[in-house]
């Protein structure tokens, strides 16, 4: 049985000095590995700003693919409030029994599927399709929708030779002003038509806003889900005794899924522009460059999580950053975490046992850093 | 059983009773608005975080060392915070206030 293990690239520079560089684009970025350190700078909004040039606070930077402000990610305060006031119901739906069932009948389908097959390979033919279809839940809008985002391959920006791919972006920049159109000529109850129809002090949100949410919506929550399911199968079929102790025990799912979330840290890092000279950790930071909150490292920050490189699914403290922190937390966490605890439940209650063929890991290249965040390919069987 | 009483930022008052769990799920089963508990209780979103009278915060006991750090940078901080999540309801006297910080 093939081990599973997200090792953890950060410990020796998080405990040496607690950053480290990236040259991304000649725009380098400090990247801030200690949790303390993470939680604080997301904190300072006024002096580490989410509002800079559309693109800049991504690492790597999209300012030359995207003139579009992704919202609320890419706005400061107090106007990100506003925004944030205005997303944040649509965004707890899945807390809603429809909206779980409807989930839930999702998986079960792929995991039927996958059982009838000799072999599948997750990233393509499970996690994608789980990404997609469970999306349009988020959206509102029919199923039958996930087929063209299924089309469109596992990352939105990334082909396999450019991490920022202008054209591939491209399509789905067109496809979401063809939706706004549709919403606007014929509203309905989708996420395109709610925004359309929604005010901020009285003014209805412009197309380039609502298409600024809706990229977030896409971009945000699809590699990391894709990574957070994935990683979620691998790390089952090495650890064959979590599903039946899950299946024992149903209180452990949430534990298990805030588990997986620090461990997996489906999101590395996500950047922000200095708005003027300060320091972080000993360290100055100029005004305009960029840091980033390497939320992966500082979920392995041993000042903070005992056997940090362990995954212990039982858990009970676990202040993890993998949604983020602060203000900019990640809007579809109440969706993501909803995707990962049932998909464990799923194959908890049909007693699914997994194992992995092959599998060929996706590694990102940070500079001094090489971190695995999951799988290109992974081969796996179910029985 | 043991009486809760959470008071809103709009001063509304709603009072619920349990004797297991802690005061973050016994306000998501009542619907009490400003908590939200979205981690479930593991200590990592802070939005169940609620302030206890001095009296009341003597009873119970101080936030331990990870709660604390979280509890340092969140907005509306008093002496006497603390996140709901943590505050096992066994903890409690018979009848309590709390008051949800946002």
């Amino acid at each position: 049985m093939e081990k599973f293990e997200l090792p953890d690239p950060f410990e020796g520079a998080r405990e040496q000095c607690g950053y480290g560089k990236v040259e991304d684009q000649d725009d380098p970025v400090t990247m801030l590995l200690r949790l303390r350190d993470v939680r604080k700078t997301a904190k300072n909004t006024q002096t580490f700003q989410s509002g800079a040039q559309p693109g800049r606070i991504v690492v790597p930077s999209e300012v030359n693919i995207r003139s579009t402000r992704q919202i609320p990610f890419e706005v400061d305060p107090p106007m990100h409030r506003l925004y944030r006031d205005l997303l944040e119901d649509w965004f707890r739906r899945p807390e809603k029994d429809t909206y779980k069932a409807q989930l839930s009948d999702i998986i079960s389908k792929l995991v039927q599927e996958a059982k009838s097959k000799a072999q599948v390979e997750i990233v393509n033919d499970i996690a994608l399709k789980l990404q997609s279809r469970a999306l349009t839940l988020l959206l509102n809008v029919p199923l039958e929708e996930a087929e063209t985002w299924i089309s469109w391959g596992t990352h939105v920006f990334r082909s396999e030779d450019n991490p920022v791919d202008g054209d591939k972006a491209k399509i789905l920049y067109d496809y979401i002003d063809r939706q706004i159109e549709k919403a606007l000529s014929n509203p309905g109850d989708d996420l395109y038509s709610i925004l359309l129809n929604s005010e901020i002090e009285g003014k209805k949100l412009n197309k380039e806003e609502v298409k600024g949410v809706m990229i977030l919506t896409f971009a945000g929550g699809r590699d990391t889900v894709i990574n957070a399911v994935t990683n979620t199968l691998a790390y089952l079929s090495s650890n064959p005794k979590a599903l039946p102790a899950i299946k024992e025990d149903p209180t452990m799912l949430n534990t298990a899924v805030e588990e997986l979330v620090r461990y997996f840290s489906p999101l590395t890092h996500m950047g922000r522009v200095a708005t003027e000279d300060t320091e972080v950790c000993e360290h100055a930071i100029k005004a305009d460059s960029r840091v980033s909150l390497c939320w992966a490292s500082a979920n392995r920050d041993p000042k903070t999580f005992e056997n940090p490189n362990t995954i212990d699914l039982e858990r009970k403290l676990n202040p993890h950053v993998g949604f983020g922190f602060g203000i900019h937390k990640c809007l579809g966490a109440t969706h993501a975490r909803h995707v990962l605890r049932t998909l464990l439940s799923v194959l908890a209650e049909m007693d699914v046992k997994l194992k992995m063929v092959k599998g060929d890991s996706n590694i990102e290249d940070w500079g001094e850093f090489k971190r695995k965040v999951g799988y290109d390919r992974l081969e796996m069987k179910f029985s | 059983m043991k009486k809760v009483t959470y008071i809103t930022q709009k001063e509304e008052a709603k009072t619920a009773s349990a004797s297991s769990g802690n005061l973050m799920e016994l306000a998501i089963a009542n619907n009490i608005e400003g908590i939200e508990g979205d981690c479930g209780g593991v200590c990592s979103c802070a939005t169940c975080h609620i302030h206890l009278t001095p009296e009341d915060f003597e009873t119970v006991g101080g936030p331990g060392e990870i709660e604390e750090e979280m509890l340092e940078l969140e907005d509306n901080v008093s002496p006497y915070s603390r996140l709901a999540c943590q505050v096992p309801i066994s903890s409690l006297p018979e009848q309590i206030t709390v008051k949800v910080a946002n």
